[in-house]
């Protein structure tokens, strides 16, 4: 059961300027991949695109031959509630556990996951 | 290892410091007498042979450039006679017009004696067979390493450069045991070996590389060595100095300057200022022997550091580093001389980065700035922006100790970084002055 909450993750170092995203998106769409969610992560002149995908292997080739610097993570999802108090569970449950979030993003897929 | 010329080698400093204010007293003299050019350059300055009372005199002497050669193509420099020339060299040239260098019968000896030497010095002589891989011809290494090796004993095999198949089959039919070439085509030499299905550490007798005629590295010196199965030495020499060529000892610490040949100096390449023993700058050699023309006070453009500490294997003469770079390439931030060589090397110590860069410097108000822009390594790429951060922090702290000056650091996508070598695409220099 706790497999299932495990997805890789992507992970694209960009520079930070016009066209990067664009770029990145083009070719996972050359490869008729699907991004299920991604968030953009920035530094000084430079940033990090995190994106969850269909078929993440393929994206990380598919990227990779193409020049980009890819790595994977192993990240944790989770579905939420969509009403009032939803993070508030979860956040509280990983808190009181003593585990610390480094990093998240929601989105709201199909099934209404997040 | 044993020295070839032992008295000469091991001399005490301070008679060798004699021995070199007397050759230069000679030289000066018999300069003023026979070079129209030289004599006038010393009218321009104000200074005579008389004027020259220590060694330390001579940084009142004008300095010669490979301009001066230029200028005075073919052979307006020369005042040895044709009938004492026995010898032309000629620079290719691909930077400008050709320069061309002349011998008398001495020159070609003191150019022997400091290759016997130098061989003798990483442990070459009798009963070694020594590939000579630098071209021969017009190109004074070929013939230069030819010369010393024959002079040290050792059994010359001459196959210029070339035909990379036929030397590895030579180097095991003949039994070589060191070579002379560029430490690139050494490099490809083991390729092509590999692929032929030779192991050069196995399957042949090399054990010594004597390597130079550009630059390179001592990650480069490591690779070889380990690779290869062979000790690797620095070779240092350049057509215009027309004569002798110098190499590192058994100790790898730096490049001996025969001081009986060559006397060098280490200058500021902004004011010519005479730098102390330390410093890095610009190497300024004067070749005390020569006779077919002047070289004195030659500015190399070479850029080194002088160390005249005494060297493990008791030879007296002091020796340069490596050579970290040309004046061609030098920038000055913010008042600092920065090589574009030292940021390769701290950028090879540190393997969270890429070995390409580019520098670019700017102005902003009175105030240079300079980025260096790198490509985080694949290995140490992180989906975590505090360890790029601190990848960034990292390459700053390490430029910083380097070129003391500071720089920042723009961490930039692989493969956005110009390959090719050359200064042209490595530095932006967008101030406009």
């Amino acid at each position: 059961m706790e497999k299932s909450y495990i997805i890789k993750q992507i992970s694209i170092f960009s520079e930070n300027r016009p066209g990067r995203l664009a770029a990145i998106a083009g070719a996972l769409r050359d490869a008729k991949i699907n991004i299920f969610a991604f968030s953009i992560a920035e530094a000084n002149g430079f940033g990090v695109v995190r994106a969850l995908v269909d078929r993440p292997e393929d994206a990380h080739r598919t990227l990779t031959d193409l020049g980009f610097r890819v790595s994977f993570t192993e990240v944790i999802g989770i579905k939420m509630r969509d009403e009032p108090g939803g993070l508030s569970d979860i956040a509280s449950i990983l808190g009181d556990t003593g585990i610390n979030i480094e990093y998240a993003y929601a989105y709201s897929g199909k099934g209404g996951r997040s | 290892m044993g020295c070839w010329n032992p008295k000469v080698e091991g001399m005490p400093p301070e008679e060798l410091r004699k021995a070199q204010y007397t050759l230069a007293k000679a030289l000066i003299t018999r300069v003023y007498e026979r070079s129209e050019f030289y004599r006038q350059r010393m009218k321009e300055q104000g200074i005579r042979p008389d004027d020259i009372r220590s060694l330390d005199d001579i940084q009142k002497l004008p300095f010669m450039y490979k301009q001066d050669l230029r200028d005075n193509y073919p052979d307006g420099l020369f005042y040895a006679s044709k009938d004492e020339l026995v010898r032309y060299h000629v620079s290719s040239g691909t930077t400008g017009k050709p320069t061309v260098v002349g011998y008398t019968r001495n020159d070609i000896e003191t150019w022997s004696e400091s290759l016997a030497r130098a061989f003798a010095s990483c442990g070459l002589g009798r009963g070694d067979v020594l590939q000579v891989s630098y071209g021969y011809g017009l190109f004074t290494g070929g013939l230069g390493a030819h010369y010393g090796a024959e002079r040290v004993g050792a059994t010359v095999l001459p196959t210029s450069v070339g035909n990379t198949e036929r030397q590895i089959e030579l180097m095991q039919d003949l039994h070589t045991t060191a070579i002379a070439c560029t430490p690139s085509y050494l490099l490809h030499m083991g390729e092509v070996a590999e692929r032929m299905g030779v192991s050069i550490r196995d399957d042949t007798d090399l054990r010594v590389g004597i390597l130079g005629a550009e630059p390179w590295s001592e990650q480069m010196r490591n690779r070889i060595e380990n690779w290869l199965g062979i000790r690797a030495y620095d070779i240092y020499g350049t057509s215009e100095l027309s004569g002798p060529m110098f190499t590192e000892c058994s100790e790898q610490q730096g490049i001996h300057i025969w001081s009986d040949l060559a006397l060098t100096e280490i200058v500021d390449p902004e004011t010519g200022e005479v730098l102390p023993p330390g410093e890095r700058g610009e190497l300024v050699v004067t070749i005390l022997q020569k006779e077919a023309f002047p070289v004195i006070r030659y500015r190399v453009g070479d850029i080194t550091v002088m160390d005249e500490s005494p060297c493990a294997c008791g030879r007296t003469h002091p020796r340069i580093r490596r050579i970290q770079g040309r004046v061609d390439d030098m920038l000055i931030v913010r008042g600092i001389n920065v090589f574009p060589s030292q940021v390769e090397h701290a950028l090879l110590e540190i393997p969270e980065v890429g070995r390409h860069f580019q520098i670019v410097v700017d102005r902003k108000g009175a105030l240079d700035t300079m980025l260096v822009r790198v490509e985080v390594s694949e290995e140490a790429f992180s989906d975590k922006i505090t360890d790029l951060m601190m990848i960034r922090k990292t390459v700053e702290h390490r430029l910083r100790s380097t070129l003391n000056v500071g720089a920042g650091v723009e961490l930039v996508e692989p493969g956005s970084l110009p390959r090719f070598e050359g200064k042209s695409k490595k530095v932006v220099d967008r101030r406009s002055l």
